[in-house]
């Protein structure tokens, strides 16, 4: 009975260990010269009006380049293209909304190393700024491109601020409390009627990942180990948001909240004045422009510390980025169609008008093409701010920032009261969970 | 045909050799009746629990080829996992409150309808109907009904001089709304309660009360042994269900935290607020499909696995002792 169980057994370990999927793509291509032709599978995250977006780009790559078909399939995620990519039926070109997959796409190979192609064709990577340079390569393997930037910035009401007695935007952390506690309406019982700034780090756009730049505060070492604990900008932030937090009340803040309407539709507190101060991407913009037009808004760089003010001016970015399975079909084709969503100035002018994110070349941002107002000049400027940074790519992906992200809700919460304790806590928990995924 | 023609014919046979022929024919018989069973077990039960257990010993990314770790990722999920041993918390949690809650609350309801005298068949179907509601648009539906801002749930309460809790917006209530969820769709254990009341022998009642039992001994010692093999069965599918609760908890998370619709994927927001609705099949499918940390979450599965399968056999041996059967 045990010989015939120990039989079966390793059968199904033979079986299982046969039937893995893995990606054994080849790095060679093409001499230089020839004209890629054929189909190439695209798939994007984009719907609805930047779905439409891309789908004019595509048709505008398929004008320049007649051999070849571009078969567009929308709404795709990253868990989907890495599935169906492990199975060996991904698509040939991806687009990604999130630098979150670069460690692990890269590491393991799901997306092929682009240098060969970037040698061959000339590419120049200096047009990319160096923070975009940094997540969209891992271990000096560049397995993707960058295709537009997202930005972050402060977004005011200008009526709510007047209204205040306030005329322009806080520069300091210190300013950003005091004016968000003076913006802030309640009502007869407490109840928040208006917030002034929303100091919850797990609303909208509010997180630690956004908000750690203007405090400086590190992520991981250079080893990729967990910088959280030992960097005392960490429990600098962290204090600022919790005094605010305490401020207003826990309770009534998740309360209000709660009654807040969706981020992305035109109840948006901020866009309904219900917020008078958010932190939000430069896309906010364009939602403003389409849902509340009337709305009378302001953008500024994030407020930094107050032992920080020369850095004013930076922030966090982040961006959406393209790469080619490892399995592709066909990848000069798809390489061809890489190269043209990522580095032709028009084609990247066209997609920041209608998408209004950011352009990632140095050749898009001064194009005199690009449709750019006030507003929309703050996240250019932020972009090209050298201080301006993101977190840092990991094969682990997002993995660190959201333990991080827990422990700041426990700690603003109230439930977790120790807080250098607990960033020290932190600091092991992550480095043992970001072990699993290497 | 010159096959068939040339088979040689058991007749023919000497009689051993013909009970033999015969009892290998009924058993090729039986296999073949028992084949796409077998096939099935072995294609989606056996084989991915194999395969589960041999992933559970490797850093497995879906992408490059398993590494042996050995006892690795078990050792990290038993000492050094705070989130999984949260997870399992929450998990036990609604075993030990929902399961019971929703046993409880289809027992009343069922017991209730029995005792009408009129329109138990409009009543049946009011009690039934939320069980056919799609789980997610219960659950959505649910949070926005006890929205401690908007909903109508606290706007009564307020009617009260009560000042509602914040429900699904706060770690010590978010548990107990999705109890409240559950019981109130509990139409399909109800039906089933229902019929095996309507079993019960009522010289049995009879017999009961002229000997002297009131309502309280009637109930523990005439309906609850008659219902114990339907009460075991709403327990064991019950406590299984609950150890892979996902849907509730997670759109509940999903849609209270005001991040169901951001990005794409799987939402970074489940376990809201403070991990106090992460459920282990929750945590086990971020640490998959999230982190695609392939090889720990099998060794998740492999402990819910072994998990529910000790569960279940202890309530079977314990259940039937407790309902007043044979242990």
């Amino acid at each position: 009975m045990l010989r015939r169980l120990l039989v079966l057994t390793s059968a199904a370990v033979f079986v299982a260990a046969a039937c893995t999927p893995g990606t054994n793509a080849s790095d060679e291509i093409a001499p230089a010269g020839q004209e890629a032709e054929g189909t190439v599978e695209f798939w994007h995250f984009f719907t609805d009006r930047e779905g439409d977006a891309i789908d004019q780009a595509i048709a505008g790559f398929e004008k320049a380049h007649p051999k070849i078909h571009v078969n567009v399939t929308a709404g795709q995620d990253d868990a989907k293209m890495l599935q169906a990519i492990s199975s060996g039926k991904g698509p040939d070109v991806g687009l990604s909304y999130s630098t979150d997959i670069v460690g692990k796409f890269c590491s393991s190979g799901a997306w092929r190393d682009l240098s060969p192609y970037l040698e061959r064709d000339q590419v120049d990577l200096d047009q990319f700024p160096e923070t975009v340079r940094s997540y969209t390569s891992y271990h000096n393997r560049r397995c993707a491109m960058p295709f537009l930037a997202d930005v972050y910035g402060l977004y005011y009401n200008k009526t709510l601020l007047q209204q205040a007695g306030f005329s322009g935007p806080p520069t300091t952390m210190t300013q950003l409390a005091d004016m968000a506690k003076k913006l802030t309406k309640r009502s007869a019982d407490g109840t928040i009627e208006v917030a002034g700034f929303l100091p919850l780090l797990n609303f909208y756009e509010h997180t630690p990942q956004h908000t750690a730049p203007m405090w400086d505060a590190k992520w991981l070492t250079k080893d990729e180990k967990s910088a959280i604990g030992s960097d005392p900008n960490w429990p600098a932030m962290l204090k600022w948001h919790k005094d605010l937090v305490d401020w207003y009340g826990y309770d009534k803040l998740q309360e209000f909240t709660a009654g807040l309407g969706d981020e992305w539709s035109a109840d948006n507190a901020f866009q309904q004045g219900k917020l008078a101060m958010a932190i939000d991407g430069e896309y906010r913009t364009a939602f403003v422009e389409n849902q509340t037009p009337d709305l009378d808004f302001g953008t500024a760089p994030v407020p930094v510390a107050d032992n920080q003010t020369d850095r004013y001016g930076a922030g966090f970015v982040t961006g959406n980025i393209m790469g080619i399975s490892a399995n592709a079909k066909n990848p000069e084709a798809s390489w061809e169609l890489v190269r043209y969503l990522t580095t032709e100035t028009n084609v990247i002018v066209d997609l920041s008008n209608s998408i209004r994110n950011v352009p990632t070349t140095t050749d898009a941002l001064n194009s005199p093409g690009l449709r750019t107002d006030e507003r929309f000049k703050t996240f250019l400027e932020i972009f090209a701010n050298p201080n301006t940074s993101t977190t840092p790519p990991n094969a682990s992906g997002p993995k660190y920032v959201e333990m991080a992200q827990e422990f700041c809700n426990s700690y603003l919460s109230g439930a977790s009261t120790d807080l250098t304790g607990g960033l020290k806590d932190l600091d092991g928990r992550i480095d043992e969970a970001l072990d699993l995924g290497r | 045909m010159t096959a068939v023609l040339d088979r040689p014919s058991t007749v023919d046979l000497p009689p051993a050799r013909r009970r033999v022929s015969r009892r290998w024919r009924h058993r090729l018989t039986v296999l073949s009746f028992m084949a796409p069973a077998g096939i099935g077990t072995i294609v989606f039960f056996l084989y991915p629990l194999l395969a589960a257990i041999y992933f559970s010993f490797t850093r497995f990314d879906l992408l490059t080829t398993p590494r042996w770790v050995g006892l690795k990722n078990y050792v990290y999920l038993f000492a050094h996992d705070p989130v999984a041993h949260k997870a399992a918390w929450n998990t036990l949690w609604f075993v030990l409150i929902l399961v019971p809650a929703r046993m409880i609350a289809a027992l009343l309801t069922a017991m209730l309808l029995t005792s009408l005298k009129r329109g138990g068949g409009f009543f049946r179907t009011v009690f039934y109907l939320p069980a056919l509601a799609p789980p997610v648009a219960a659950t959505i539906a649910f949070v926005f009904l006890f929205n401690p801002a908007t909903g109508p749930v606290n706007g009564v309460l307020s009617w009260f001089g009560i000042d509602g809790p914040l429900w699904f917006d706060s770690p010590a209530w978010a548990k107990p709304s999705l109890v409240l969820l559950g019981t109130w769709a509990v139409g399909d254990l109800m039906v089933i309660f229902l019929a095996a009341l309507l079993d019960v022998p009522k010289p049995l009642y009879e017999a009961a009360s002229l000997d002297g039992a009131n309502a309280w001994q009637r109930f523990r010692f005439v309906t609850l042994p008659s219902l114990s093999p339907v009460l075991l069965f709403a327990a064991v599918t019950g406590v299984i269900q609950t150890l892979q609760y996902f849907t509730q908890a997670a759109v509940a998370a999903s849609v209270a935290s005001g991040s169901a619709t951001t990005g794409g994927g799987i939402s970074s927001t489940f376990g809201y607020p403070e991990e106090s609705t992460l459920t282990y099949p929750l945590h086990l499918y971020v640490q998959g499909f999230r982190y695609y940390d392939m090889g720990y979450a099998n060794a998740l599965a492999v402990v819910l696995f072994v998990v529910a399968f000790a569960v279940t056999l202890v309530l079977l041996r314990r259940f039937r002792a407790f309902a007043g059967g044979r242990p």
